[in-house]
C-alpha cells in the first residue's frame, strides 16, 4: 500500500495511536534527540540528526521485570508470577537501521529450541514506522552491512520525506492497518518522487565495504594481543558502545529485593565491562579491555556471521563510533583487520 | 523445562550435608511431583539455583539420574548467592532451572574403560558419571577414579569414600598434597598421582575436572601417558546468567559453554579461540 501523510497530520497520527499505544518517538530534550514515550503536545524531531539512543528499548527495555515473587516469610512459601508485557508498542521515527537491528535478535531469542517470551512478546507488538534516510551521517555505513538509507527490512511502515508530507509505504499487514487511518491521503505520483530521494541518498553513502572477509580475518587475528591492544589503546571500558547500540543484546539477570516481595530483573550489560565475564573464582577470561574490545567486534563481524548464514550483528548505525567519547571506531578495527595480511 | 525458559521450578531443600569448611550438599525435590517424576537428565548437565531476592548461580547437579529420590548440588562459598544458599535449611524454598547444558557422551563410552581426575570441588561434575557407571557397572570397563584436595578437610563426599574405597570393581586411588596425621593413601599432587598409577590408555577415556592449574597440568600428563585429545574430556566453567545461549556471556568464539558445554574433549579445546 502507498499513501501520503502530511507533517501535521503524522504528529496527530502519533498522538491519535498514544490513546492505544505506547508511543515512541524522536523528542529532542536538552541538545540531544532521543526515542522517548511520546504524549500528545510533544513535539517530534524527525529530521535532525539520528536519535542519540536507538529505539532497541521498545522491544528490549533497558530494564524489565522477568518474573515477581512473593513469600510469607523468607525462603517459605514463594509465589512466582511471570510478568510478561502487555499492550502495544509504536516507534515512529526511527531509521531504516533502527528498525532492522531488532532482528539481528531473532535467531537468537527465538530457536527451534528456547523462545524469549518477553522480547517475542514485544517483538510482535511493535509497529515500526521509519523513515528513509536523505541525508546520510558521515558516521554511517549500513550500506556496507546489507542495508541502506531506504532500507525497508524490519519495518511496517516505510517513510520518505517529500515536500511537506511523507510518501508512506507498507511493508506488513500491521503497517498496512495504521495506514487504514484517514489521515493518509491518496499519494497521487510523488512515489516517483520519493524513488529518486531513495537513490540520492544510496548515493551520497558511496562505495560499500566489503566485509566478506572479516569473519575469517578477526578469527586470524585472535591470539594477535598487540593487534588488539593497539586497536584498544583508547578505548576507556565505559560501554556507551554498547549501550547506544540497537543490535547488542547481552543483559543481565539480578534480584531486588524488596523484603517479602523481590523481582528478578533483566538489564542490558555489557561486554566492555570488566565484570561481564569474572568467574567466582576470581578468573577473568577476559581480563583486559584488549580482550574484551576483541569480544565485542569479533561478536558482530565474525562470531555472529559464522552462526546465522553470514548476517553481520550490526546495522552500520554508526552510535558507537559516534558516542564513544574516545573516538574508537569499529570500522577503522575491522578493517586493519582485514588489511593486517594482505 | 519450562516454555518460559527464565521461570524456575520450586523445589524444596530436603537435606544439607556440611562437606568442608566452603562446601555444602544439597538435595532438593521439586515441588511439583509430576515434575519431579518426569525430570530427567544426563550426567554433567548443570542447574541454575535461586535464592529469590538474592540471585541465580549455576551448579552442576552431582546426583546421577539413576538415583531419582532428588537432585543433589554441592555449592562452594564464594560470594552472595553461595553464601545464602549456605545459610539455608531443610524445608526451605528455591528456585531451579535445569537440566541445561549438554552432557557426557555415556552412550559412547560404553565398553571403555574410564580414568576420572577430580580436584577439589572438580569432583562434582565427576560424581555424577562415577555414580551413573557404578550403577550401570556392565556396560563399563576397568574403572578408575583418581581424586585429589589439598588436605583431608577438603575432601567431598566423605559419607561415599568408604564404599568408593572398599568396592571390588573399581580402582579409587585419594590423595592429598601434603603429607597429614592419620592420612593411610596417597600423597602427592594429583598429576604426579596419575603418572604413577600409570593408566594404560588403550581403550580408554579420561576424564578431568578441577581448578584450571591443575587441568593444565593433568592435560600435560595425561598426553605424557599417550592418551589422545579425543579420549580426553573435561568441563569448562565460564560465568553463566540465562544458561540457555541468549545473554551473550559465556561464549568462547562461536561456542556457548551453556549450550555447547560445559562438557568438552581436549580436541574441541583446542579447536576453540584460546579464551579460557
Ligand atoms: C557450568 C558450571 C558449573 C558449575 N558448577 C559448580 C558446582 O557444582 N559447585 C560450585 O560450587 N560452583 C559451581 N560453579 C561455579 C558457580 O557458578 C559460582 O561459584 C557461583 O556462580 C558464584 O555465585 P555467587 O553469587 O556466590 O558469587 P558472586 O557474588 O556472583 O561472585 C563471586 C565472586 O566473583 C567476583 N565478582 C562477581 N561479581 C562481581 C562484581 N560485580 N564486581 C566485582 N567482583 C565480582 C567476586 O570476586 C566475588 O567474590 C559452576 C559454574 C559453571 C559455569
Ligand atoms: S564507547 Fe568507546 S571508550 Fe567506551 S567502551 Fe566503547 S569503545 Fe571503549
Ligand atoms: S556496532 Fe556500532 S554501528 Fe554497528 S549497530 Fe552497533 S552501534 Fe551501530
Ligand atoms: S549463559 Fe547466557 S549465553 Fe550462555
Amino acid at each position: 500500500m502507498e499513501r501520503f501523510i502530511t507533517k501535521e497530520n503524522l504528529i496527530r497520527l502519533a498522538e491519535e495511536l498514544t490513546a492505544t499505544c505506547r508511543v515512541l518517538a524522536p523528542v529532542a530534550s536538552c541538545g540531544t534527540v532521543t526515542f522517548r514515550r511520546f504524549l500528545p503536545g510533544m513535539v517530534l524531531d524527525m529530521h535532525s540528526r539520528m536519535a542519540a539512543v536507538s529505539p532497541k528499548a521498545a522491544t528490549f527495555p533497558q530494564t524489565e521485570t522477568l518474573l515477581t515473587v512473593k513469600r510469607e516469610i523468607p525462603e517459605k512459601k514463594p509465589e512466582i508470577t511471570e510478568t510478561l508485557p502487555e499492550g502495544k508498542n509504536v516507534v515512529i521515527g526511527c531509521r531504516p537501521c533502527g528498525a532492522r537491528g531488532k532482528l539481528i535478535f531473532n535467531p537468537v531469542y527465538e530457536t527451534d529450541k528456547t523462545k524469549d517470551p518477553y522480547y517475542i512478546t514485544r517483538r510482535d507488538n511493535t509497529v515500526f514506522i521509519s523513515l528513509a534516510c536523505d541525508r546520510p551521517e558521515t558516521t554511517c555505513f549500513c550500506h556496507s552491512v546489507g542495508s541502506g538509507p531506504a532500507d525497508a527490512e524490519g519495518s511496517d511502515v516505510l517513510l520518505t520525506l517529500v515536500g511537506e508530507g511523507y510518501v508512506a509505504r507498507s511493508v506488513t499487514p500491521a503497517g498496512e492497518e495504521v495506514m487504514k487511518s484517514s489521515l493518509f491521503a491518496d499519494a497521487g505520483d510523488k512515489g516517483k518522487e520519493a524513488d529518486a530521494k531513495n537513490v540520492r541518498a544510496r548515493e551520497l553513502m558511496g562505495e560499500a565495504h566489503d566485509y566478506a572477509s572479516a569473519p575469517a580475518q578477526l578469527l586470524a587475528r585472535f591470539d594477535d594481543m598487540d593487534f588488539w591492544q593497539a586497536q584498544s589503546a583508547k578505548c576507556i571500558s565505559c560501554g556507551a558502545c554498547t549501550y547506544m547500540c540497537p543490535t547488542c543484546y547481552c543483559f543481565n539477570i539480578t534480584d531486588d529485593d524488596l523484603g517479602l516481595e523481590s523481582r528478578r530483573i533483566r538489564s542490558w550489560d555489557n561486554c566492555m565491562s570488566h565484570t561481564f565475564t569474572l568467574e567466582g573464582s576470581g578468573h577473568n577470561p577476559r581480563p583486559t579491555k584488549a580482550h574484551r574490545l576483541k569480544n565485542r567486534v569479533g561478536h558482530k563481524f565474525s562470531y555472529y556471521p559464522d552462526l546465522h548464514k553470514g548476517v553481520i550483528a550490526c546495522c552500520g548505525c554508526g552510535r558507537c563510533i559516534k558516542q564513544c567519547p574516545a573516538g574508537v571506531d569499529i570500522r577503522q578495527i575491522v578493517k586493519a583487520a582485514q588489511e593486517y595480511s594482505e | 523445562m519450562n516454555a518460559n525458559p527464565y521461570l524456575p521450578d520450586m523445589a524444596t531443600i530436603v537435606e544439607v550435608i556440611q562437606e568442608t569448611h566452603n562446601i555444602k550438599t544439597f538435595r532438593i525435590v521439586i515441588n511439583n511431583e509430576e515434575r519431579m517424576k518426569e525430570f530427567t537428565f544426563r550426567p554433567g548437565q548443570v542447574g541454575q539455583l535461586s535464592v529469590f531476592g538474592v540471585g541465580e548461580s549455576t551448579f552442576v547437579i552431582n546426583s546421577s539420574p539413576t538415583r531419582k529420590d532428588y537432585l543433589q548440588f554441592s555449592v562452594m562459598r564464594v560470594g552472595e548467592v553461595t553464601t545464602r544458599l549456605h545459610q539455608l535449611q531443610p524445608g526451605d524454598q528455591i528456585g531451579v532451572r535445569a537440566p541445561l547444558g549438554n552432557s557426557f557422551p555415556v552412550e559412547d563410552l560404553k565398553g571403555k574403560n574410564i580414568v576420572f581426575v577430580g580436584g577439589g570441588i572438580g569432583m562434582a561434575p565427576l560424581r555424577t558419571l562415577f555414580t551413573y557407571m557404578l550403577d550401570n557397572r556392565k556396560d563399563y570397563g576397568d574403572i578408575t577414579l583418581l581424586y585429589g584436595a589439598r588436605s583431608p578437610a577438603d575432601l567431598t563426599y566423605k559419607a561415599e569414600l568408604p564404599e568408593w574405597t572398599e568396592r571390588k570393581d573399581v580402582n579409587t586411588v585419594l590423595t592429598i598434597d601434603n603429607p597429614s596425621e592419620g592420612w593411610e593413601h596417597k600423597v602427592g599432587l594429583i598429576p604426579n598421582v596419575l603418572l604413577e598409577i600409570n593408566p594404560s590408555p588403550k581403550n580408554t577415556v579420561a576424564i578431568t575436572c578441577g581448578p584450571p592449574i591443575m587441568i593444565k597440568f593433568t592435560l600435560q600428563a595425561l598426553k605424557k601417558l599417550g592418551f589422545e585429545d579425543e579420549n580426553i574430556l573435561t568441563t569448562l566453567e565460564k560465568r553463566m546468567k540465562c544458561g540457555v545461549g541468549i545473554c551473550g556471556r559465556c561464549n568462547i568464539g562461536t561456542k556457548y559453554v551453556c549450550m555447547d558445554g560445559p562438557v568438552f574433549t581436549y580436541a574441541q579445546l583446542k579447536e576453540l579461540p584460546s579464551e579460557l
